[in-house]
């Protein structure tokens, strides 16, 4: 009987970006001309066993791809050829590419057999050279070496922008561009001028233009050729080159990436590299598309856990058994002289169950270190660039944290970091008139605190600037041309959706997730996020997080004989009200002056439609609360408890129901629902108060 | 019976009416259920209500550790409320709608007996316009000299959910 090989494809897939991950790592920990053996042992082992286990399960272009790679790094493992910039940069983007074919094998979509096709050259390039004992090692081709030969002979200026739906016409640029460059040298500026923020970008639309400057005699009709199959396809001008235009006309119009002088460094080389692809934006917008897409695809995966986490459980598991055994016992002949051990048998189920608890949840959880480890990577990717010197330092990154948690936390947290290198730190140069270290330094820490896990993304750069968020917010009509704030509603501004930090500066941040979906993010997993900075000297944001989902603080209320919960993340705090103090707005929303500040009250009972003990506000308790940035006071009956209680879904059985998260079995085995506070806040201001209420309402359900 | 075929029955739904049916009673009328459907008959007891429902939904209750909601039966078929006596049950159904299959409780006055009713006892119902609704209705079976009215038991969740999710909605 034949064996079904697909039941381990998963495993396979599991295991091969675990090893990328691992490649990843260790790529970028080696350091050119004098690499550990042993880290290029480790290397070398993940592309072998990837290589293997494609081979097995008949993934050919992945096997093909993988043997090339593992060829290069055997080489570089026996010396032969020595290890450079050019091949780690190389075998970084081979694991990006890598990355890609297998999430495009698993998810049976198509991939990008252009770049592998090139990175396999390049691949190839390198053993070749290494084969003649050549040290410099070059991946860069030649099309843009001849820039500084510009001028020398006559040739044809070509602009060339293709028409957004040119890649799904079967066409690719780059081919057409590698046969240009047969025909002579040829220089290549790319006009990125059309490519949107990253948010609009579309993977599968072309959104890039090219400026080529053909040196050589050559006929027209040839270059016309190779652009014969596009022609409808795109805007073509092909113009011969006026001798004194050369360098000038290289630009066309709008935004251009000239190749040749991105890099100040020459021996970092990457940036030239990808340039010569389909595009840099392009290019790394799909990677960071595709990579986006995992989590979600990820969400059914399994889960690897720890030997030792399995056998504590286990371990527990037993004693539980032996506790029940014993109370059964105990219950079988009992005697009242029997009680104390009932007792006893009864406090160690307690303690059982209580262990149970923990383990299991354990078990959800993975050091953070998962998320971190993606960070050298764009640290190191972005600080070239952005021209930055940055240093990037992770401690506690074996802290653990709720794999749901932690899948959600990864795109806040990109943000905070790449915020962070384009806006916090400065440039080298400003940073050296500031006194400072040429180096700026990036800091990620996690740790914990209490029930919750906090993560610090520190920086050592300008800080915020307050003066300039302000007037920012003033631009933007956010706050009245002479408002004065206070400080803490200053870092508000910042979160404020309007408030975009694409505007503020450059492309990189605004390709992310803007500051406000930050923080709705965390505020999603029942976190908060805060800032602390010194103008000048840095700035922290702390993002604090409950270690589960599962489990929540909660604040119990009762309004006549119905018990909620206030999750404890969202309550700011809780107060008796004197009417004095309580105002109506046009006779119908009622307002507390709370301080300095205005808070709406939120009848509680009026939303839920339930009956109160007494409708008189000095009677009962305002829970003050905060809700996607606003307060409001919930007005309840009584406070009773605060206990950690555990989320159930609602939605599993019936559907989803505003205001309300989900619900929990309190110690009565009885069932409490869960407030979701935004949703209670939007709820509310839908509901007629009572003695306003129209007809609209004949489903009075709830009152007892 | 083979694997294949046991797999069939438990994943497609009822090709045909025909088979054994829980039936229990309301206002004094035999209604039946797919018996496969039945997941378990508790005691009534106290629900928490789910604010801002239709008032059939009575709230949900902890069935060992999980969320069910309970649907008021009588008040979901537009029959008149009565109090609940110490006949009053729970039939816990796994039903079948848009959103994958759910467990719920509905409330009735008592349960009856189980039948096997096969297809020559199965009548459809007669139509009697906008007067009595009849959309839950899957048909009429007779056993014996009783009536059994055979419920969809999807439909009429379906229904009220979307009703449900109307209502937050608006």
């Amino acid at each position: 009987m034949p064996v079904d090989l697909s039941q381990f494809h998963q495993t396979f897939f599991e295991e091969s970006f675990e090893g990328l991950e691992v490649m990843e790592s260790g790529l970028l920990v080696l350091i050119p001309g004098n690499a550990h053996p042993e880290s290029i042992n480790t290397l070398f082992r993940v592309a072998h066993s990837i290589k293997g286990g494609s081979s097995m399960f008949g993934f050919t272009t992945i096997t093909e791809f993988t043997h090339v790679m593992e060829s290069l790094l055997d080489k570089l493992r026996s010396e032969e050829c020595p290890v450079t910039q050019g091949s780690v940069d190389l075998l970084l983007h081979s694991v990006d590419f890598l990355r890609n074919m297998l999430a495009a094998v698993r998810d049976n979509t198509g991939h990008n057999t252009e770049r592998g096709g090139r990175l396999r050259e390049q691949l190839e390039e390198i053993l070749e050279n290494g084969k003649r004992g050549s040290v410099t090692v070059s991946p860069v081709p030649r099309t843009t070496e001849a820039a500084d030969a510009g001028g020398a002979a006559r040739g044809w200026h070509i602009k060339f922008r293709p028409h957004r739906h040119l890649l799904t016409t079967g066409n690719d640029p780059l081919p057409m561009l590698r046969e240009l460059s047969l025909l002579g040298d040829l220089d290549v500026s790319i006009d990125v001028s059309e490519l949107p923020r990253f948010q609009d970008l579309d993977a599968e639309a072309c959104f890039l233009g090219w400026g080529l400057m053909l040196h050589g005699a050559i006929p027209r009709t040839q270059i016309a050729e190779i652009f014969e199959w596009v022609e409808s396809d795109c805007d073509l001008e092909i113009t011969p080159i006026a001798r004194n235009t050369l360098q000038a006309s290289t630009r066309p119009t709008g935004e251009v990436v000239p190749i040749q002088s991105a890099d100040p460094n020459p021996d970092v080389n990457r940036f030239n590299t990808s340039a010569v692809g389909p595009a840099p934006g392009a290019d790394e917008g799909s990677t960071l598309v595709e990579r986006r897409k995992n989590p979600s695809a990820g969400d059914a995966s399994s889960i690897r856990v720890n030997i030792e986490k399995m056998d504590a459980l286990i371990n527990v598991v037993g004693e539980l058994v032996i506790t029940q055994s014993m109370l059964s016992q105990i219950g079988e002949d009992f005697a009242a002289s029997r009680i104390d051990k009932l007792r006893d048998g009864l406090i160690q189920l307690a303690r059982n169950t209580r262990e149970l608890q923990e383990s299991v949840l354990r078990i959800r959880m993975l050091p953070i270190s998962f998320s971190f480890n993606r960070f050298p990577r764009l640290v190191r990717d972005m600080s070239q660039q952005l021209c930055k010197k940055i240093d990037l330092t992770v401690s506690g990154e074996q802290t653990e944290i709720d794999k749901t948690v932690l899948e959600k936390l990864s795109d806040p947290l990109v943000h905070l970091v790449r915020n962070s290198l384009d806006h916090g730190i400065e440039l080298p140069e400003v940073r050296k008139a500031h006194r400072k270290d040429e180096t700026g330094h990036l800091h990620l820490h996690a740790y914990h605190e209490g029930g919750n896990i906090v993560i610090e993304v520190t920086d050592d750069g300008a800080g915020l600037n307050k003066a300039k968020i302000l007037q920012r917010a003033r631009e933007h009509g956010i706050i009245g041309a002479h408002e004065a704030l206070a400080e803490d509603k200053i870092h508000e501004l910042i979160f404020h959706p309007g408030f975009s930090t694409a505007e503020m500066v450059t492309d990189i941040s605004g390709r992310g997730v803007g500051m406000d979906v930050v923080r709705r993010n965390i505020k999603d997993l029942g976190g908060r996020i805060e800032i602390k900075y010194e103008e000048g000297l840095g700035s922290t944001f702390a993002i604090r997080l409950p270690l589960t989902l599962a489990i929540l603080d909660g604040q119990l209320v009762r309004i006549g004989r119905h018990i909620y919960i206030i999750p404890l993340v969202s309550i700011v705090e809780s107060l008796q009200v004197a009417p004095k103090w309580v105002s109506r707005i046009t006779g119908k929303g009622e307002i507390y002056k709370l301080r300095a500040e205005y808070v709406p009250i939120v009848r509680l009972y009026e939303v839920f439609k339930v009956v109160p003990d007494s409708e008189r506000i000095e009677s009962g308790i305002l829970v003050v609360v905060e809700g996607d940035g606003q307060r409001a006071g919930i007005y309840i009956d009584e406070l009773l408890a605060q206990q950690q209680v555990v989320l159930k879904s609602v939605e599993t059985n019936y559907t989803r129901v505003q205001g309300i998260s989900g619900a929990t079995i309190l110690g009565d085995g009885t069932v409490a629902l869960i407030l979701d506070v935004p949703g209670v806040l939007e709820l509310s201001r839908r509901v007629v108060p009572v003695g306003f209420r129209t007809d609209t309402h004949e489903a009075v359900v709830t009152a007892a | 019976m083979n694997l294949e075929q046991q797999l069939d029955r438990t994943t497609q739904p009822m090709p045909t009416a025909a088979g054994q049916y829980l039936t229990f009673i309301l206002a004094g009328t035999e209604y039946g259920v797919d018996i496969l459907r039945v997941q378990e008959i508790k005691g009534w007891d106290t629900a928490t209500p789910i604010p801002n429902t239709p008032e059939y939904i009575r709230g949900i209750i902890n069935l060992r550790g999980t969320i069910v909601p309970i649907v008021d039966l009588r008040k979901r078929l537009h029959m008149e409320a009565v109090v609940y006596g110490n006949t009053t049950v729970v039939v816990v159904l796994k039903v079948r709608g848009a959103g994958g299959e759910r467990t719920m409780g509905f409330v009735v006055d008592a349960v009856s007996d189980v039948y096997n009713i096969t297809v020559d006892q199965i009548k459809a119902a007669p139509d009697f316009g906008t007067s009595v609704s009849t959309e839950f209705v899957r048909g009429l079976a007779a056993v014996g000299d009783k009536m059994v009215i055979l419920l969809e038991i999807d439909q009429l969740v379906d229904t009220g959910v979307a009703m449900a999710e109307h209502a937050v909605s608006h």
